[in-house]
């Protein structure tokens, strides 16, 4: 069984540091790690390889220092790294990203066998959009999960696959056919430490670097910023409110007064609000 | 396990170890790396000064692209008290010449450099790995290492223990004792990042002139200690540090010091308006020559600071590293040419060729300074006081004659250390210089 795994070399959003002149986002010196969603995506598709046989290739698009990040996916054990890179690529929000790997991944199939499973992270912490997995999975028409927290059940026999899905106020249990993109949720496993022979193969594996045309991209309208029709108009820090918090003492206020008070408060400054609770409370 | 052998296994990817496996790999040898850290540089730091020399010799033409800060053209040595300081500066057009002497650089960034270099020379690097044990043969000689990764073994001829400071792999393995507190300074330091253009105004320079900062004095409040301040392309890095045994005797902790020192009079305007990037702490083996440890052994070398290779008087470090493990690779490859072991009696050659150099030639010149500056407390407390206070007689004008100040700074040193002190000091000083 092949399995990809698509990942983002993303600035460790701990560590990142707005300039206290001019407000603007410092990148410099910032260090990148694996968006750390897509470390759950890697280690259950490791997992799963671990049981059922097969490789497991890691996949992402980025500039050539994105090199560290997939290297580093061979260290936890991963079997195959490919790099898509070339200046093309540069300024893809998510439909262009999205373009740019579905076409890698249909370059993937044909050299190294086609993925039965495509797992991204759920999103991203630098773009947080959860756009690009979906995206893909359209794009290739595989089957969707989404913020899959377990992976129940894979019949490889029958290609299917059972997973349990976290969604609002329960957990749905969901089946679909293979080929399937996955997304994973956080917290679902732990990654694994890589032995010294993974380590080994870290070091000296070569990453296979595809630019857009080695990767068999054609169309670079889709692509980058000519292919993205998202347009950050600007960064910033969000300064703090010069308005403080107003305080209402409670020390002498029945249940009621208190709601009473702090809904006076709230209709006060939102008197649209108003206007909605009372149409909705008299059922209109 | 790793059934492949190498010639040699450098244990760590600081400044010493990544010149051992350089020079090895550069002559054909097959080298295995080993860092604990997630990236060369990551565990590592320094205040720091690059001293050209000592690389030239490893990589000649380090200047087309190493990430080097600015080159050094003025050195201020400070002796300080409260509210002042004493000055000794020397700057230099000469030092704005074609191949500077010194630089200051950041080591995270040096260290990813120089690893590139050593991987580009072929070397095989695996981070994230520690070696937790030394494996020995039935004869007790070193053949490689465990590690803590799964299957984690190696095989080498010779192994070479650039692990820095601690050196707790040759310490578990029985090859060194533990780290004596009184031979090791704890050190913290901050970058402060401001812009290009305040440092260079703030400190009278253009381009990438930099200016260095090393002071002594009451800022280490009694103990055996320095400070230092030194200029990068767009941060200062600020720190203090102070023999370990002295912080446990005195009670005092390191934040506190370094609080001290930047809102100094002295220091405070240079490090005005910045914003402090990153804070470190480290050890630095100070000890001296009496504290080297052994250095060879059959199938196993030590260099770097876990030979406590250290400068502590001229604040060198980084050069003696890169030096001892340069000649420890050398020294490897002669012995490879020669189809000789890695056997104790052969690797004794590491420290004849040693022996010949600037590194124990200078640490045995100040064999007796670690426990002249022990034991002599009043260099780091008393002293500064008289010479700024001298000074500050000297230098106002407030009606009194000059004979009568004269008089008044004599009598403050005869008062504050008696004549036969005075006299006990400069001999004790003078014969620990030799």
């Amino acid at each position: 069984m092949h399995i990809v795994v698509c990942m983002k070399q993303v600035p460790d959003s701990a560590q990142i540091r707005v300039h206290p002149v001019t407000n603007t986002i410092m990148r410099q010196g910032v260090p990148t790690i694996i968006n750390p969603y897509d470390l759950f995506a890697l280690e259950e598709a490791m997992r799963l390889r671990d049981r059922f046989g097969g490789e497991v290739t890691v996949l992402t698009m980025g500039p050539p220092m994105a090199e560290d990040s997939l290297r580093k996916a061979l260290t936890f054990g991963a079997d195959r790294a490919v790099l898509l890179t070339d200046r093309f690529f540069a300024g893809s929000d998510t439909l262009a990203t999205s373009y740019a790997l579905a076409g890698a991944l249909a370059k993937i199939g044909e050299e190294f066998g086609k993925p039965s499973i495509v797992f991204t992270g759920k999103q991203t912490i630098d773009g947080d959009t959860a756009q690009v997995g979906p995206g893909i999975a359209k794009r290739l028409r595989l089957n969707q999960l989404t913020y899959v927290a377990r992976i129940a059940e894979l019949d490889l026999a029958a290609e299917e696959i059972t997973v349990e899905r976290r969604a609002e106020g329960g957990v749905q249990v969901l089946s679909t056919r293979l080929p399937v993109l996955v997304t994973m949720l956080e917290g679902t496993n732990e990654m694994r430490r890589g032995t010294l022979e993974d380590a080994f193969r870290a070091a000296r594996t070569q990453v296979v670097t595809w630019s857009a045309a080695d990767a068999g991209i054609t169309d670079l309208t889709k692509c980058g910023l000519r292919g993205s029709p998202t347009i950050v108009k600007k960064v910033f820090a969000p300064s703090a409110r010069a308005e403080k918090a107003h305080q209402i003492p409670t020390a002498d206020l029945s249940f009621e007064a208190l709601a009473e008070a702090v809904m006076g408060e709230i209709f006060a400054r939102q008197p649209a609000i108003e206007g909605d609770l009372m149409r909705f409370s008299s059922g209109q | 396990m790793i059934k492949e052998r190498f010639d040699a296994i450098v244990v760590g990817a600081g400044p010493s170890g990544n010149a051992a496996a350089y020079t090895m790999a550069k002559e054909g040898l097959k080298v295995l790396q080993l860092e604990r850290g997630e990236y060369p540089g990551s565990k590592n730091v320094q205040g720091a000064i690059l001293y050209a020399n000592a690389l030239e010799k490893i990589i000649p033409d380090f200047r087309e692209d190493a990430p080097l800060e600015r080159h050094i053209i003025e050195q201020r040595l400070w002796t300080m008290d409260d509210a002042s300081h004493v000055g000794m500066h020397y700057r230099s057009e000469d030092f704005n010449e074609e191949k500077p002497n010194r630089y200051t650089i950041i080591r995270a960034q040096f260290d990813k450099w120089f690893s590139r270099k050593v991987r580009e020379a072929g070397v095989t690097l695996l981070c994230e790995t520690t070696v937790t044990q030394l494996l020995r043969d039935t004869n007790g000689k070193i053949i490689g290492v465990r590690t803590d990764r799964g299957g984690g073994t190696a095989f080498a001829d010779v192994v070479i223990l650039g692990e820095g400071v601690n050196g707790l792999v040759g310490q578990r393995s029985g090859l060194r004792p533990e780290l004596n507190p009184d031979s090791v300074a704890l050190a913290v330091k901050e970058m402060h990042f401001l812009p290009r253009e305040v440092i260079e105004s703030r400190f009278n320079l253009k381009g990438n002139e930099g200016v260095v900062i090393e002071a002594m004095g009451t800022i280490t409040a009694g103990m055996t200690g320095t400070g230092f301040l030194y200029t990068n392309q767009e941060s200062i890095s600020v720190g203090i540090g102070c023999i370990v045994s002295d912080f446990a005797d005195n009670g005092t902790s390191p934040y506190a010091l370094l609080e001290a020192l930047k809102n100094h009079p002295s220091i405070k305007p240079l490090l005005a308006n910045s914003e402090c990037k990153e804070y470190a702490a480290h050890l630095i083996p100070e000890g001296g020559y009496y504290s080297i440890p052994e250095l060879y052994g059959d199938g196993w070398l030590v260099v770097g600071d876990a030979g406590q290779f250290v400068n502590a008087v001229h604040r060198e470090g980084s050069n003696l590293a890169m030096t001892t493990g340069r000649i420890a690779g050398e020294t490897v490859v002669w012995l490879k040419r020669r189809r000789d072991e890695m056997s104790k009696a052969n690797l004794a050659e590491y420290k004849r060729r040693l022996d010949e150099t600037f590194v124990m030639k200078d640490l045995r010149k100040y064999k007796k300074i670690p426990d002249f500056l022990h034991g002599n407390k009043q260099v780091f407390g008393l002293y500064p006081k008289l010479f700024t206070d001298a000074a500050q007689t000297w230098f106002r004008v407030d009606g009194t004659d000059k004979r009568t100040k004269e008089n008044e700074i004599f009598k403050s040193f005869r008062k504050g250390r008696t004549l036969p002190g005075l006299i006990g000091d400069a001999f004790k000083l003078a014969r620990a210089w030799r």
